[in-house]
């Protein structure tokens, strides 16, 4: 199994859940997040006094997904969020060992 | 005089509106600040309100506005006649020569010297003990504020020569601007000053406090009339004016240097037009009311730059807006004023006064701010040293609402509530159990 987390344009959050859910994910996890890549932040100005703002409002999501299913969802992800421009984020997966559904007790797959 | 139920009604109208607008600095300031010390910046003007009012009653009133029997010492401070302000009650029922009872007249005036005070701590955000500020406030209005509004206002030296102002440009901002700029020059800068970004947290509360000082200020600037008449309207009218033109002036600087109209310009040109309007408002013609708006908000964009070229840390800009300001205003009366009931020499250049009116207009911003910097940085230097003026770095680097008054402005995170145990015990009590 592996875990995808995707960092998107807060904006493209319902194309993206869209999307997955078109694809068959049944569950994820949505949290806000701050960062910046290669574009940096903006620039704010307070009576004249120019201040750099780094860090850039961004959606984090996390979907668990089978391992065969796992490049698709990738797929599906960075078409949902491709805008062209600048700050579009990152997509990227690791494996994951054990999942535990917490209300049954399922291990596996079967705890997706 | 019998009492005059217009004038009465008025006055005691505009003493309340000149009350809110401290509170609605307590909103300007607080908006400014970061979110860990937004409590401690309104605290700062409410405590304000609480000590300059009892000082007030107990020799305030006395020491501005009534005489002195020694006539040299009256140029200086007035006398003890007003303690308790005993005196005033045994003639509430008459009134001062202006229609409207003399308590009235104190209470207007009291107000005045609450939001001079609270105008102040601008300078000093973020890293001032509380207690040092109370213990501050009482002797600044003791030593500072009493004896310059019986300068200006009273029958001390200012006023015998004939200076002119009309609301407290002198009295109430230049005085406040220099004494900010002493007393930040006494703490030293904020920890990370230039280092770390110190934006304003809440600029909707910065524009709210804004709005509330303008509503206000008609008060302040029409109410310093002391009458219900066309000069009050005049005033008023020149304060609407004055204050639109230097909030537009602000954002217009702001958009050709900087590149974007601001809300927080918008609100710091109107207060810098508030502020240049204040001495001049009942003396000049709605057209140089423009001018001084003009004027204060264009210079006063350029002078809140001040404190990063030349290094104080003057945390909300008390001497780019209301130093600055009041200078503007103060002396253009010396260019400009026009009233017809003023005497022939005490009108502007520009209207067939002459150098001496102009004079005196430079003379009150310089002995004014002179007494008032060197005053406020001996007595700041004095609690320093005694009772200490600053909070400990560390308490500074955690936020002085917390570690000062223990408390927080906002509790907007989730997982930090959950973290907060209740007053009544760790958990809450368990709900009974019941069986289906």
């Amino acid at each position: 199994m592996r875990l995808i987390t995707a960092i998107i344009k807060p904006f493209k959050l319902d194309d993206v859940k869209a999307a997955l859910e078109q694809f068959g994910i049944k569950g994820m996890t949505v949290s806000e997040a701050s960062g910046y890549g290669r574009q940096r932040g903006h620039t704010e100005v307070y009576r004249g006094a120019e201040y750099q703002v780094d860090l850039v409002p961004k959606v984090r999501l996390e979907v668990l997904a089978e391992e065969d299913d796992a490049e698709d969802v990738i797929d599906v992800i960075v078409k949902a969020a491709h805008t062209g421009k600048i700050g579009d984020g990152k997509v990227w997966s690791v494996p994951v060992d054990t999942v535990v559904r917490v209300r049954t007790g399922e291990r596996g797959p079967e705890a997706l | 005089m019998k009492i005059d139920s217009g004038t009465t009604a008025w006055m005691l109208a505009a003493t309340a509106l000149v009350l809110l607008m401290t509170p609605g600095l307590a909103f300007f300031y607080g908006g400014m600040t970061r979110a860990k010390s937004v409590l401690n910046m309104m605290m700062m003007s409410f405590g304000a309100i609480i000590t300059v009012t009892i000082a007030w009653v107990l020799f305030g009133h006395s020491l501005a506005f009534t005489d002195n029997p020694s006539s040299a010492i009256n140029n200086v401070v007035g006398g003890f006649d007003a303690l308790g302000l005993q005196s005033l009650v045994e003639t509430a029922t008459k009134t001062d020569g202006t229609g409207m009872p003399s308590l009235v007249f104190s209470a207007f005036q009291l107000t005045f010297a609450i939001i001079t005070v609270a105008l102040i701590s601008g300078a000093i955000a973020d890293r001032a003990k509380f207690g040092a500020w109370i213990v501050f406030s009482v002797l600044w209005a003791t030593i500072v504020y009493f004896p310059i509004a019986h300068w200006v206002w009273g029958t001390g030296w200012l006023n015998t020569m004939g200076i002119e102002d009309f609301a407290g440009g002198t009295v109430v901002h230049i005085n406040a601007g220099a004494a900010g700029l002493a007393l930040c020059l006494v703490l030293g800068k904020r920890v990370g000053w230039r280092k770390e970004p110190m934006r304003p947290h809440n600029l909707p509360f910065v524009l709210l406090g804004a709005g509330l000082l303008w509503f206000g200020w008609f008060g302040f600037n029409a109410g310093s009339e002391l009458a219900v008449d066309g000069t009050a309207g005049l005033a008023f009218m020149n304060t609407q004016i004055a204050t639109a033109v230097a909030a537009g002036a602000w954002l217009v600087v702001e958009k050709l240097r900087d590149g974007h109209a601001t809300s927080l310009g918008v609100a710091s040109g109107a207060v810098a037009g508030l502020v240049a309007i204040t001495p001049a408002c009942g003396f000049v013609d709605p057209w140089a009311a423009m001018l001084i708006g003009l004027l204060a908000g264009v210079l006063c964009a350029y002078a809140v730059g001040l404190k990063y070229k030349l290094g104080f840390d003057d945390s909300l800009d008390v001497v780019g807006v209301h130093l600055v300001g009041g200078v503007i205003g103060a002396v253009s009366l010396g260019f400009l004023a026009a009233y017809p009931f003023l005497d022939q020499q005490s009108k502007g250049l520009f209207y067939g006064g002459g150098f001496g009116q102009l004079g005196l207009q430079v003379l009150g911003p310089v002995a004014v701010g002179g007494y008032s910097f060197v005053i406020t940085w001996v007595l700041g230097k004095i609690i320093d040293r005694t009772m200490g003026f600053r909070i400990s770095a560390e308490d500074e680097r955690t936020g002085i609402d917390v570690t000062a008054h223990a408390e927080t402005g906002y509790d907007l995170g989730t997982v930090y509530a959950s973290g907060v145990t209740s007053p009544n015990g760790p958990t809450a009590p368990a709900a009974k159990k019941v069986d289906a």
